[in-house]
């Protein structure tokens, strides 16, 4: 796959390597701060690839029009070690013609032209494709919103902050781990703008302004005697917002053995956390593999909620689109259709949406114009629904999409993509400290760690930043070298108990692939505290 | 126009270097045509192509430096990409650990990275490759789904130190997965080649789909060690991740599986079975490679792991310098050497194992040890006397290439996997830890 271009960092997680996908060209910082095409030029360029595809024989088409900023500032211990500023702006359009798709994409369009040319070049392909095609395509109808937009509510643009206050912020982050005691720590800013403009034969022009921020960093502490390293990585979520969630609010903190984050993220404060947090880590208990009750910790249940409930329910997945790559899904349609599947205990809530404040599936409308909305996955622990879009809800028998396409660039096609799926909060008032005090022998998570699941999403190993065992009711310290394995169904029918509303956050995955080629996507997941009783522990440690 | 002469490359770069003012200017021109066609449920589901032709300027002032890129090639837009990447690299933060670019060098010519028949593969081929694969399944009633991706492509480096590099390469990517029509049985097989000509969709669909008929009806093993042949796909994952931690700075830092107790690092020391030898050679005729990297430094023929002892670490020019060692880069692609022996012959000498096909989902576990997890995945079967006994069903594993490379069996011919060659691989006590229910 030599479609992207990659930045490669190591010293970051535990895989020793984290592959970014960079899009579009270099540029300057100040570039930034333009305001892009006005929005009266966007709808004539749309307007002219419309039109050009309907005179060639297309029944559907619809136009994006991309700009995509994207800024990474890379740090360790006292130095810059890179700033990327990128940019990419084009056109695609995505056809119906001859009962079957087609898509052509243009770079740096700017006449109408140009636009016509790629919507020509579209009904071309899809034309040349139909002799491939088994079955053409049924597209849920959609109304036409006409003209309308969206618009992220930020209340920072992390584009228009100096270089130079976010490059202060990192040195300080790092210079506040080396105190405390790291031996090395790399940060990292992670900012992006999607700005976005839909039109579509079924009358919308849709303009929308996307905000995403990620802050991480990581620590490592090293015991020269021993050999032995141990990290700890930041406890920040990636966000749907603007340099705002760098803004430091009381309000926005979790007290208790560790302070986690809701709508604002203390950095410095939790640096200085991780590096006294990777220094204990080295001396700490390494736990004893059994079954144990588990009390898992928002900034850590959101990628076993990503990984075993938002990937096995995407209909597309579930369908066979994705079985030479990601997998297929154990969740399959008669268990859908039985009306009595359990994929949960009566505790288990999960629902998909992509209209949440702050998260990073938040949008007006979808990439194929589709006004998005909150809708029930697993209600009451039964299975009741999945992830589809235009051309698939009439397999589940429904007449309107769920609203979750997504593109990651103008010159993708878009897809099925996971919206936000999160776990609903316990309906009775109920706080991690009560959950905790119930629990006999169990160990509390926080952070996100190692994870793997099966192709079909059954069997799953997960580990975690910050391990605390559970003794009859107390934290009694701190474990290492845990991974708790599990199975889907099982997992989730081994949950008791979640926390009340007061406790629900936001976490999830900033860079996540599917499809050949790959595609990169940003999705939030929520839940509060929740406990699972039982769960099979495992014991990490090795000698080599 | 996408993929450049020699002539032309250095033409265009000189061109630009001309322009320049800043302390240092380097040139990276590449371009690319790539096409590819996704499949699924027996079915074309899309298929696409797209040419790529772009120069980026890194200028350097002092230790600032800034890069610009473009895709416009008329002398108006090169000047100005020229002093946007001088301007970036004003205002740009001192990297403390910037080295000073590379004068001229003296590289391998490998030829042979470039393929006519790549090349001049076109959407009619990529869609006789899909349909012949479909078409195989459809008719013993199985469900396919691949990947066929190639590109044509080329590399071109030039600098004001004089410095000028150009390569050429095509390759192509095939993969597949075939399912019972019951979801009970799968299948996998996967080919990557330079050169077209050595590519057989239809016969890797055969394999796969013959796995996918002989993996029906599995039948569950309790976890625990067991002696295991890793095709070399699936030994692949495992050792490509182990060549991806070479790096000399984590070692010497102490944060490595190479770093030791008290300072240092392991290298020089036997940390393997010394039948275990691994080397890079951009010459291979199986695997070329070009014969610079993207800073400029040469890609020459090095020893990774001899006899089981570590002979060498990669280093980044920053570190090589710091440290007063060569620079090394990276391995890419790699050579781990192995028997004569063919994965059939494998089996044949084997009492009691199991035979994996491929690792799935494979992630970190501890960076200390490389410990890795992940599971089995489209075809894992029990070996008895000799013999595949019957299907199995899938095994999630938590185990370290380093441990599984002390516990070496028997090695088979190599194969290319993923731009290396690899070797399959019978290794005892492999760890696997629990059971999954995935087909």
């Amino acid at each position: 796959m030599k479609r992207r271009d990659f930045i490669q960092l190591s010293g970051l997680g535990i895989g020793g390597m984290m592959m970014i996908p960079v899009l579009g060209h270099a540029t300057t910082p100040e570039s930034f701060l333009d305001s892009g095409m006005d929005v009266a030029v966007k709808k004539r360029l749309a307007d002219a690839a419309l039109n050009a595809a309907k005179s060639k024989g297309a029944t559907y088409t619809d136009v994006r029009i991309g700009r995509y900023l994207n800024q990474y500032v890379i740090t360790r211990e006292n130095k810059v070690q890179n700033i990327v500023n990128t940019e990419s702006y084009g056109v695609g359009v995505r056809v119906i013609a001859d009962g079957c798709w087609g898509f052509a994409a243009i770079v740096d369009a700017k006449t109408e032209r140009d636009t016509a040319k790629a919507a020509e070049e579209a009904v071309a392909i899809a034309k040349a494709n139909a002799r491939l095609m088994k079955s053409p395509v049924i597209l849920a109808p959609q109304n036409g919103y006409g003209e309308v937009s969206w618009k992220a509510p930020i209340k920072r643009n992390a584009f228009e902050v100096p270089i130079q206050e976010k490059v202060d912020l990192l040195l300080g982050v790092n210079d506040a781990a080396m105190k405390n005691g790291a031996n090395y720590v790399n940060s990292i800013l992670f900012m992006v703008n999607e700005q976005k403009y839909f039109a579509s034969s079924d009358g919308s022009y849709i303009d929308q302004d996307i905000h995403r921020m990620w802050p991480i960093f990581a620590v490592t502490c090293i015991d020269p005697k021993t050999g032995k390293f141990e990290t700890r990585q930041s406890l920040s979520a990636p966000m749907g917002m603007g340099y705002d969630y760098l803004q430091v609010n009381p309000a926005d903190k979790v007290t208790g053995i560790t302070t986690r984050y809701n709508m604002g993220y203390d950095m410095l404060e939790d640096v200085t956390a991780a590096a006294q947090q990777a220094k204990e880590k080295l001396t700490a208990k390494s736990v004893e593999a059994g079954k144990y009750d588990l009390v898992l910790d928002p900034s850590h249940l959101w990628l076993t909620i990503h990984e075993s409930v938002g990937h096995p329910l995407e209909l597309d997945r579930v369908l066979g689109y994705e079985a030479n790559f990601a997998g297929t899904s154990f969740a399959t349609l008669d268990k859908l259709k039985s009306g009595n599947f359990n994929y949960g205990s009566p505790q288990v809530t999960l629902f998909a949406d992509k209209t949440r404040e702050g998260s990073l599936g938040a949008v007006g409308w979808d990439d194929e114009g589709v006004k998005t909305k909150r809708w029930d996955l697993v209600k009451d622990g039964t299975l009741v629904n999945y992830q589809a879009i235009r051309d698939q809800v009439h397999i589940l028998g429904e007449k309107e999409s769920h609203g979750c396409c997504y593109a990651d660039s103008w010159s993708s096609v878009q897809f099925q993509r996971m919206p936000n799926v999160s776990l609903a909060p316990g309906k009775a008032p109920l706080s991690v400290k009560e959950m905790i005090k119930d629990v006999k022998k169990g160990i509390y998570i926080i952070g996100d760690g190692s994870f793997s699941i099966d192709q079909q999403r059954y069997n799953f190993q997960f580990g975690g930043q910050l391990f605390y065992e559970i003794k009859d009711g107390e934290i009694t310290g701190m474990l290492k070298d845990v991974a708790y394995q599990s199975n889907t169904q099982e997992f989730w029918n081994s949950c008791v108990q979640v926390c009340d509303e007061k406790d629900f956050r936001l976490g999830g995955s900033f860079f996540d692939g599917k499809g050949q080629p790959s595609q990169s996507s940003a999705v939030s997941h929520g839940s509060s505290t929740a406990r699972f009783n039982g769960v099979n522990v495992i014991n990490t440690a090795r000698k080599i | 126009m996408a993929i450049l002469s020699r002539e032309e490359a250095k033409k265009i770069i000189d061109k630009v270097l001309s322009y320049a003012k800043a302390d240092e200017t380097a040139v990276s021109l590449g371009g690319s045509k790539t096409g590819n066609i996704r499949y699924a449920r027996n079915t074309v589901s899309t298929s696409g192509e797209s040419t790529n032709l772009a120069l980026a300027v890194t200028s350097v002032f002092g230790k600032r430096s800034g890069t610009a890129t473009i895709n416009e090639f008329d002398d108006e837009s090169l000047e100005k990409t020229v002093r946007r990447a001088e301007e970036i690299a004003r205002l740009a933060p001192e990297n403390p650990e910037y080295v000073p670019m590379l004068g001229p060098q003296q590289y391998t010519e490998v030829k042979e990275t470039y393929a006519d028949a790549t090349a001049a593969i076109n959407p009619e081929y990529r869609a006789k490759a899909a349909l012949d694969s479909i078409e195989i399944c459809k008719k013993k009633n199985l469900t396919s789904a691949g990947y066929l991706e190639d590109t044509t492509g080329f590399n071109a480096m030039g600098n004001s130190k004089g410095l000028f590099a150009y390569n050429r390469s095509t390759s192509v990517d095939f993969s597949v997965t075939v399912r019972t029509e019951d979801g009970l049985g799968s299948g996998y097989a996967i080919q990557d080649y330079n050169d077209a000509r050595k590519l057989n969709a239809a016969a890797s669909t055969e394999v796969a789909a013959q796995k996918a008929l002989a993996s029906k009806g599995a039948l569950a093993l309790e976890p625990g060690k067991y002696t295991v042949i890793l095709e070399p796909v699936a030994a692949a994952d495992l050792i490509q991740n182990m060549m991806r931690s070479l790096d000399a700075r984590n070692a010497d830092e102490g944060r490595s599986f190479l770093s030791k107790k008290g300072g240092g690092t392991r290298l020089g020391e036997k940390l393997f079975d010394e039948r275990v030898t691994i080397y890079s050679d951009p010459t291979n005729p199986e695997i070329p490679q070009s014969g610079f990297v993207m800073d400029g430094r040469p890609r020459e023929k090095t020893t990774w792991i001899e006899k089981g002892v570590v002979k060498n670490m990669a280093y980044s020019r920053f570190w090589a310098q710091k440290q007063g060692v060569k620079a090394l880069p990276p391995p890419f692609g790699f050579i781990m050497e192995g028997g004569n022996e063919s994965l059939a012959d494998l089996i044949k000498g084997t009492k009691k194992g199991i035979l994996v096909t491929r690792f799935w989902y494979i992630r970190a576990v501890d960076p200390q040890t490389l410990l890795y997890t992940g599971l089995t995945r489209d075809g894992t079967f029990y070996i008895e006397n000799g013999k595949i006994k019957h299907p199995i069903k899938n095994f999630r594993f938590n185990e370290s290439p380093v441990i599984m490379l002390n516990n070496v069996e028997a090695m088979g011919k190599p194969v290319r996997v993923n731009g290396s060659l690899i070797p399959p691989l019978k290794i005892r006590d492999f760890t696997f830890s629990s059971l999954s229910d995935a087909v």
